[in-house]
This record gives C-alpha cells, structure tokens and sequence, in this order.
C-alpha cells in the first residue's frame, strides 16, 4: 500500500487511472451488448411479444406516433409498414429520433434485440406490411456480378458507386453502406425509410435482394483494388489530395533544385 | 542623416548628401565572391557526397528490379483475389516511382553537390544594331524590285486570287464531319411502331411492369421494351429513353389541363435526362417527393410536374405519358412531347414540329 500512495502522484497516475476506467466501461458495456445478442430470437411473433410490444410503445413512441399507432400531425401513421420497417428504425437507433430534422440519424439502438423484436411485433399485428427477411436471403452467397447491376441502376445515384453515400437535399443524404449488416440492407430496401423510395419484391426480386447485399458485402470486404480510395467519394477528397499532396511535394522539389548545397 | 522635408527621390536617407543636389547613381554591385561548398574544400565531404549520389542511382536499380519482379512473379490468373491485384498495383507503382525518382534526385544531387559550381555571367548583346536594320530593309527592298510585283499588275492579281481560292477544298472537307443529327434527339424508342405501345420494362433486365406492381413510395428504373434485343446504337437509345417511374398518392399531383390521362393512378413516368446538361437525374426523395440531379444539383418537383425548384436547369423533366394495356401492364400512350435531355439549336423548331 506504501508503495502505491507513493507513486500516486507520479505524472503518469493520471493517464493510468483513465486509461483503467475507459477499459473497465468498454468491458462491461461489451459485455452487456453480447448479453443482448444471446436473447435474439427467430422471426416469429408470439402473442406475449405483440403484448410487451404494445407496452413498449404506449411508453417510449405514442407520443409522436399516437396511441394505436395511428400518427400524428408530428409522424406518421405505423399502421401496415410491417415488421422490417420496424426492426430497420429501431435496430439501426433512427428511432426514437433524438431530434426533429431533415433525417433520422443512425445511432446506438436504445433497445435491446428483444425489445426491438417485440416492438416489431406490436406494428406487425397492425396491419400487413413487410416482414423481417429470411436468414436464407441475407446468407451472402448470391451472384454479386448480378447484384452489382442491379445496385448501379437502382441504388448507385444516391448511395454512389462504391457504396460511399452521399448528398441529398436540403440536408438530408444517403448514408454509407459500410458495416450495414445485410437485414438491414434489405429490410430499408423493402420498407423505404424516409426519403428512399421502396423497392419491393415486384421491382427488385428477393433473389436480386440477396445478390445486392452479396456484392455490398464483397466490396466491403475486397477493399478498393487501387489502393487508398479516399473515402471513395470522388472529385472532392482527390482533388483536395492532389493539391495538398501532390503541389506540396512538387514545391518542396522546386524549393530543393534551387537551394545551394552546403 | 539626410534631408527628407523636400520631398526628393533623388536623396538617400543613408548617405549625408544634405545640402546637395548630386544625383547619386545606382552602383552595380557585381558578383557576390564565391563561397566554397563543403565537398570542394574536405576530401571526405566530397567522399560523402559521392556515395549519396551513387545510393540514389543505386535505389533507382533496386525499383526497376521491384518492377520486374512483381510484373513477372505476381501471378494474376483467373482466381487471382483482389488483394494480389492491389499488392501488384501497390509494388508496381513504388517500384516506377523508385525507378524514377532515383535517376532524377541522383543527378541533381550530382550536378548540385560534386560539378563545378563557378558563377557565369554572360554579357546581353546590344539590342539593335543601326546596320544591320539597314541592311535587312534593303533585303526587303531587293526582293520587291526584282520580283518587278509593282509593274506586274497580272502576275499580283492571279496570285491574290488563288491564295483566296484555295482554302476552299478545306470547307468542303469541314462540311462531311456531319451529318447533322437532324431530328434523332427529337424522338426516341417510346414512340408506338405499327400501332402496338411500348411496354415500360425494368432496367436492366427488359422485364414488363405491372401497374400494380408499382406500390406508394417505389421507384422503378425504366427502359422501353425491345431496346435489349437492339444490336446497334443500344446504348445510344438508351441514353435518350431511360425513365424513372414512381407512384404517388394521386391526390399529391397537380397535373395541368390536356396531362390529366398522363398518369395512372398516381404511377407517373418522366425522363431521367437533366434538361441542363444530361445528367441522370434519379435521385428520388419519396417523402418530399423531389428529383435531384447528382451533377449540379438541379432539383425537380414531382408534384408539379417536374417544375425546376432549384439549381441552372431551366425546363422541367419531359414527362412520358402512360396507360395499363389489357394485360395491366404499364405502356407508353406516345412518345415523349417534347424532346428529351439537355438544349441544343435545334431543339425550338423540334418541339413546335411534334406538337403540330
């Protein structure tokens, strides 16, 4: 104990007893996270869930979207987007929406998967709507020659080529699809959340669901074949790059060819 | 210290010339004196400055050799993973940059550290010599007289005439980089061929849209049936038909008089070329239910006809108009009404030709 009151006014005490309490945090919270994975469930609603999930509502979303889910002058009526839709929002911590804005952002879930689960259960029990996809769907095993053209003429204009995201109006925009896991890739496709126009089964075929998360997650995983890209964002960072990078190393051997030599 | 209350140039303030009006001139300073560089005093400096040169000269080798043995030893087959082609790339690039930049920083340094640096001043030459301007006139002068072009009056005209003549094969030339597009921009493959409609297909693969397949909030990207089993000019067909198709809530449109029968059930279809400069426009918000155009952020509003709300584009989206066939698949009643895509000069005379 000596010891230990001696060197606690050692300079370094301090960055040692932060760098303890981060780990201690990060630990229990990663702990607690796996917790909550091992209660995830199948697809399937029992009617103790729809039950939870109705009270979950009553207390944490009928004041936006009414008792009943039936909207209001602030957000919109739930009734018949389905489980997908749900399981999208809530998973993704779009919703509860932390503020009014032009786009929910994506943040850490304030629900657990099982909270979210027999939330999704509730809506569901509403009316019909898109329900959460197979796990067959979202193996990644698809034709990602095939879900890459069907990502570039449906998907590209706004989340870019590469998957990168971009710019919307008025300040809203379409998020990177890095680190998306494939549910909710395909769960946004067929509900369209906020400004994403839908893409349902008629237009884009379950099959061609899957090949586009394959090739989302295959890109991801590949890396760009040229080396850094970026942020993959074009124009904007290449640009910036070459007149930083690329006139400071010209200037620098301007500055070196015409400097005398000691 | 000099006098500055007269407000004279001519006065340095360093020199005491108070008192005097001397115009002092500008003193040339000549060349600074020479100062040795290390490697031409010590010996071992210059050692030193030998052994760099040959290490850059030496890296240059060792780049060449990274070059050629990722070119050769990397081998890319059939199921070569992405990450053999960036390693490649990644050596491929360091060993020309290597390659290159150790010859070039070698010499200077060479020429900078080791090569005689002694400063050369060269002495500008007087900048016009009375003679020589003489003699050159006179050159003109000669050419002139024994030419006799003053007392040939026949000769001169003939000459001035086939010189103005003969850039005339040129223009004749200049006229076959046509043809003019004439009216291909004004029409596309929407329009009906032998009165049977086209049907509105998914791009890419050519399937037909059912009306009913459309739900609230989708969007469809749209190309007119048969343009997969085009041969040639595919692609051009393509850049001029493409349209997205989107469903509303019916009420939300305000469509004007004579485009009632445009839509079906709050499906509309409009052209997907930006009507500035060509882009695709497809970047469809279903809840404002605006069209963006990526390129210069134009911004078109679906409820009023594509009416331009924001950015250079000065004419809405064309809008195509659509039925349901007897099979409930969507078809273009006609082509579009106006020419698609971006201005060109033209594109006036087109629209009022279509319209009558």
């Amino acid at each position: 104990m000596k010891a230990l009151s001696q060197k606690r006014r050692h300079p370094l005490a301090a960055i040692a007893l932060l760098l303890l309490g981060l780990l201690v945090t990060g630990g229990l919270y990663a702990v607690a996270t796996t917790v909550n994975q091992a209660k995830a469930s199948t697809t399937s609603f029992s009617s103790s869930d729809v039950e939870e999930g109705g009270k979950l509502f009553a207390a944490n979303c009928a004041t936006c979207h009414g008792m009943g889910a039936s909207g209001s002058k602030d957000a919109p009526s739930l009734v018949g987007v389905g489980a997908a839709a749900v399981d999208f929002q809530v998973g993704t911590g779009r919703m509860p929406m932390q503020m009014n804005g032009p786009q929910a952002y994506q943040k850490p879930a304030q629900f657990n998967d099982e909270q979210t689960h027999q939330l999704a259960a509730y809506v569901a029990s509403l009316g019909a709507g898109p329900a959460i996809p197979e796990e067959s769907l979202l193996d990644e095993k698809g034709d990602a020659a095939a879900g890459g053209e069907l990502f570039r003429t449906n998907c590209a204009m706004c989340h870019n080529a590469a998957a990168a995201g971009g710019a919307l109006t008025r300040g809203k925009f379409a998020p990177a699809l890095a680190g998306v896991s494939g549910k909710h890739i395909y769960e946004a496709m067929v509900s369209g959340p906020q400004n994403m126009p839908v893409f349902s089964d008629a237009n884009v075929s379950p099959e061609g669901k899957r090949d586009i998360i394959t090739f989302l997650k295959q890109i991801e995983t590949n890396g760009s074949p040229g080396g850094a890209d970026l942020g993959a964002l074009g124009p904007v960072s290449e640009g910036l790059f070459v007149w930083i990078a690329g006139l400071g190393v010209i200037i620098a051997f301007t500055i070196w060819l015409t400097s005398r030599t000691s | 210290m000099g006098n500055h209350s007269d407000g004279s140039p001519n006065h340095s303030g360093t020199v005491a010339t108070a008192g005097q009006n001397e115009v002092e001139k500008f003193q040339d300073p000549g060349i600074p004196p020479h100062r040795l560089r290390l490697a031409d005093t010590d010996p071992k400096a210059a050692k030193r400055a030998e052994r760099q040169v040959a290490l850059l000269f030496g890296a240059s080798v060792v780049g060449t050799l990274i070059f050629l043995v990722a070119y050769f030893a990397i081998d890319l087959g059939d199921d070569s993973s992405i990450a053999t082609i960036r390693l490649q790339n990644a050596l491929l690039g360091v060993g020309t940059a290597f390659a290159m930049l150790g010859i070039g920083t070698g010499i200077v340094h060479w020429a900078k550290a080791l090569m005689p640096d002694h400063e050369v001043s060269e002495e500008r030459h007087a900048v016009r010599i009375e003679e020589d301007r003489v003699a050159a006139v006179r050159i003109v002068d000669d050419i002139v007289e024994e030419t006799g072009i003053k007392r040939r009056p026949l000769i001169r005209n003939t000459l001035l005439g086939a010189v103005a003549l003969a850039p005339l094969p040129a223009l004749a030339v200049f006229g076959d980089l046509g043809p003019r597009p004439d009216n291909t921009l004004s029409h596309t493959m929407w329009a009906p061929q032998e009165g049977k409609l086209k049907r509105l297909t998914r791009d890419p693969d050519g399937t037909p849209i059912k009306a009913s397949d459309v739900t609230l909030g989708s969007a469809f990207h749209v190309i007119p049936e048969g343009l997969n089993e085009l041969h040639e000019g595919k692609l051009n067909e393509k850049a001029k038909a493409v349209v997205l198709l989107m469903r509303l809530d019916p009420s939300s449109l305000n469509p004007s008089k004579g485009r009632e029968d445009w839509s079906y059930n709050g499906i509309v279809a409009y052209s997907k070329i930006c009507t500035h400069v060509g882009c695709p426009v497809a970047l469809y918000e279903q809840q404002t239910h605006h069209l963006l155009c990526p390129c210069h952020q134009s911004t078109f509003d679906l409820t009023n006809e594509c009416k331009v709300i924001f950015g250079p584009a000065s004419r809405p989206l064309p809008q195509l108009p659509i039925a349901v066939d007897d099979e409930g698949y969507l078809v273009a009643t006609s082509d579009f009404k106006e020419p698609v895509g971006p201005s060109y000069w033209e594109r006036d005379e087109h629209e009022r030709s279509i319209n009558s």
